[in-house]
């Protein structure tokens, strides 16, 4: 107890040296955060400063083994850095699917030479990934996916179509589902791993409803892979990419809500006249602040593997549901002002964009509808579910 | 809410068992309520808690307790709310008990609760709706003490109290935390009269009407006109214990219903089979775990003193209602008919929600508490 809390005093001090003050508030928006890879231009000084300072003490992975880059923390070592960086209201250094879901997966199931080669890039931001599961005909029912790859001896050869790649045109490389057998439906999928820039990748942004095009529809047209670019055994990738998607629900539950009971939505929003919207909030802060307490709960449950597998189902379900609620509020609080699309007084429309890209949240990552099917099955065993 | 420790659960793993023994719907509340007791409760159940230490779960140690917090107060009513088992636990072993800390009055009153021969109850509203502030009932001084006179309504328990925690106005207005005086009441006080009312639940409240009712001045539980803050304490305790409680009925309620999915047969499937209320039930349960930590979370706080405690009790005690009440509305509508007989639990825990719903704040009360204490 006395080395943790002497812990604490030296990351605090750390922190307070090493955190540039810009830092110390969340991003403003999707390009003010730092998301790295080979095609990275830095918004700031303060946001390349941030990521070398933290990825060089393994911090924007605290949790992983010093070997791959990470910090080698403890769980209760990690909990405190966590809760340090939000009493000074610091921002994560790296936003990374490379983090928040390649990275557990290769950690559970990469070899020796995969985990070498990939994680320490993914720790420090070098290289950017991107998720390619989802295709035209296979969304919810994932394993559904037709993208043929097929062992050609010395490579694979990838051909079929993804959509929805979130930041594919800005990826460096992907981590993509592929049918590699089409004897079973699950047990004839690999996950693989490739780099981007290969010949026969193609990318075409989709616009959002938002007006942002953060997602592609992807094209592989007769890809070369290496062979050992395959995580897990072959024919066994549904493995992988369901560990992997607990990873990225997990993620997204924590979305837009971080920041504790600071985020008090009340709090935010002031003083507020019209009774049935300030009872509205009240009820809403209520579940963002139970919600809040859930998360903790979970995340200690989690680092001591005591985390039902199926929790991140529910966080996730309940997580994006709040957040939709949130900013149906804000909306409704800014009243007329926050349908302006384009003005400066709404920095380019921010409230209406922010809003209807929330819509997402309950949709990307497998639909609410999909995880409370999960919860129903494997948390409460219901027949047929 | 973080994870609990090995003494937690063990305490856990007594009160679960010994409830779950002991505290049964059928043992407890269908026989009280079929015997037409008046205090709706068992007073051997009562001996029994005490035998196991649980009357003085936040008791201070030096003084015969377990010393010990909301969290492990939490615990205990967890399972009482799953079991609906009626007893004065969280009146008197935890409000009571909280009101009454550091004070000459808990050095009188604690080892009778300790020993499971006291029963305590805490005379707060005067109207039917929560307002502890509001309070009228008026303490006049005279001579050597106080004469007491005015009205009170929903006292859990109050006409089986040996002890009546009285929230009386010595100084200020009414709706003033200031000028509240807190007063020990013993059962048979000249002049008061008691009505034993039967709630929904069988649970029993009394309407107290105070006429002149003379107490010593020694029956001050801590301060003259500073009765908020032992009252606070009091309120705090009973509050996170009530979310704790209805944690327990909401989890009862739930659990109920998922077997009943699994068991109930139509259109030649389980009506667990139906994708709609497989999802109904995953939203129940999402949202009576996400409960559990809230109040977990409060509990905590309150142990640890921390500023943000008093707002999380709120969130706590809002929450865990919100959610029972969606546990207790699923649970009768999943049963179909058989959910509004008499003859089947669902609908207990329906009336135990009810109650537990209002006592110590509805949970709109503590939503606009969160409004003001944050400001908005
Ligand atoms: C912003 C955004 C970013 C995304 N990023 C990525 C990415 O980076 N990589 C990637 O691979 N994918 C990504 N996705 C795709 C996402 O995972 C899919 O959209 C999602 O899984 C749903 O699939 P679908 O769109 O085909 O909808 P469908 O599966 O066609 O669903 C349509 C509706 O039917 C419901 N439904 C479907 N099946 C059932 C069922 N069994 N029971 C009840 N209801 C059902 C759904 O809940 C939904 O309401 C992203 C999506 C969005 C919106």
């Amino acid at each position: 107890m006395a080395d943790l809390e002497e812990f604490r005093g030296e990351i605090r001090a750390w922190l307070e040296a090493n955190c540039p003050p810009e830092m110390r508030t969340r991003p403003r928006s999707e390009d003010d955060a730092c998301w790295g890879g080979r095609k990275w231009t830095f918004s700031s000084d303060a946001q390349r400063q941030w990521l070398e300072v933290m990825a060089e003490r393994g911090w924007t992975v605290p949790d992983w083994p010093k070997d791959y880059g990470g910090g080698g923390l403890s769980p209760a070592e990690s909990k405190i850095l966590r809760e340090e960086l939000r009493a000074i209201g610091a921002r994560q250094p790296l936003y990374s699917f490379g983090i928040s879901m390649l990275g557990p997966a290769l950690l559970k199931y990469g070899t020796e030479e995969q985990k070498c080669r990939f994680l320490p890039e993914i720790a420090r931001g070098e290289i950017r990934w991107c998720q390619g599961y989802s295709e035209p005909g296979a969304g919810s029912d994932l394993a559904g996916l037709q993208t043929k790859c097929e062992d050609r001896g010395d490579h694979w050869l990838v051909n079929g179509q993804k959509v929805w790649t979130s930041y594919a045109d800005q990826a460096d490389w992907i981590f993509c589902l592929v049918r590699t057998s089409t004897e079973s439906k699950q047990g004839g999928i690999s996950f693989l791993l490739f780099d981007m820039d290969s010949p026969g990748v193609s990318t075409k942004p989709i616009l959002l409803i938002s007006g942002y095009s953060p997602f592609c529809e992807t094209f592989f047209d007769d890809v070369k892979v290496p062979k050992d670019q395959v995580v897990g055994e072959v024919n066994r990738g549904w493995d992988v990419a369901k560990y992997l998607l607990q990873h990225e629900r997990e993620m997204i539950s924590g979305m837009g809500l971080g920041g504790g009971g600071s985020a008090l939505l009340g709090k935010q929003l002031g003083q507020i006249e019209d009774p049935f919207l300030r009872a509205e909030v009240a009820a809403f802060d209520i579940d963002a602040l139970a919600f809040t307490a859930m998360s903790e709960h979970f995340m200690d449950q989690l680092k001591a593997g005591e985390a039902h597998p199926a929790m991140p189902s529910m966080m996730k379900y309940s997580g994006t549901e709040l957040n939709k609620r949130r900013h149906e509020l804000v909306m409704a609080a800014g009243g007329s002002d926050t349908l302006e699309w384009e003005s400066e007084r709404t920095r380019g429309g921010k409230p209406a964009r922010e809003w209807l890209r929330t819509k997402a949240n309950s949709i990307e990552g497998g639909t609410s509808e999909i995880q409370l099917g999960i919860v129903a099955k494997h948390i409460l065993r219901l027949p047929g579910a | 809410m973080t994870l609990l420790t090995d003494d937690q659960r063990q305490l856990q793993d007594m009160a679960r068992t010994f409830l779950a023994e002991e505290g049964t719907i059928k043992k407890q509340l269908r026989h009280w309520r079929g015997t037409g007791c008046k205090d709706g409760f068992g007073h051997g159940l009562w001996k029994q808690f005490a035998e196991l230490g649980l009357t003085g779960v936040v008791i201070p140690e030096d003084q015969g307790g377990l010393g010990l917090g909301a969290t492990e107060a939490a615990l205990v009513l967890k399972e009482i709310g799953r079991n609906l088992t009626p007893s004065p636990f969280l009146t008197t072993a935890v409000a009571a008990a909280k009101a009454l800390e550091g004070t000459a009055q808990g050095e009188r009153w604690f080892p009778g609760i300790l020993a499971g021969e006291t029963v305590a109850a805490l005379a707060i509203d005067e109207g039917k709706h929560h307002a502890p502030e509001a309070v009228a009932l008026e303490a006049r001084r005279q001579g050597n003490g106080f004469v007491l006179n005015g009205a009170k309504q929903f006292v859990v328990h109050g006409a089986s109290a040996d002890l009546i925690l009285v929230a009386a106005r010595t100084a200020g207005g009414v709706g003033e935390r200031e000028g509240l005086t807190l007063f020990a009441v013993e059962r048979g006080a000249h002049s008061l009269e008691v009505e034993n009312v039967n709630l929904a639940d069988s649970s029993k409240a009394a309407r107290l009407a105070f006429n002149d009712v003379a107490v010593d001045a020694d029956a001050v539980v801590g301060e003259v006109d500073d009765g908020w803050t032992p009252l606070s304490r009091a309120l705090a305790a009973g509050r996170a214990g009530s979310a704790a409680e209805l944690v327990g009925v909401a989890a009862g309620a739930s659990d109920m219903t998922v077997d009943y999915l699994k068991a109930r047969r139509q259109f030649g499937r389980l009506i667990g089979e139906f994708q709609v209320l497989q999802h109904r039930a995953a939203h129940l349960h999402s949202e009576v775990e996400i409960a559990r930590a809230a109040a977990w979370k409060a509990a905590e706080l309150l142990d640890r003193d921390a500023p943000q405690a008093e707002l999380m009790v709120h969130v706590a005690k809002a929450k865990a209602t919100r959610s029972a009440q969606l546990a207790v509305q699923e649970g009768v509508q999943m049963h179909g008919g058989i959910g509004m007989t008499d003859e089947h639990d669902i609908g207990l825990y329906m009336k135990r929600e009810a109650v537990l719903g209002q006592l110590w704040g509805d949970w709109r009360y503590h939503a606009r508490q969160v409004a003001e204490l944050s400001g908005y």
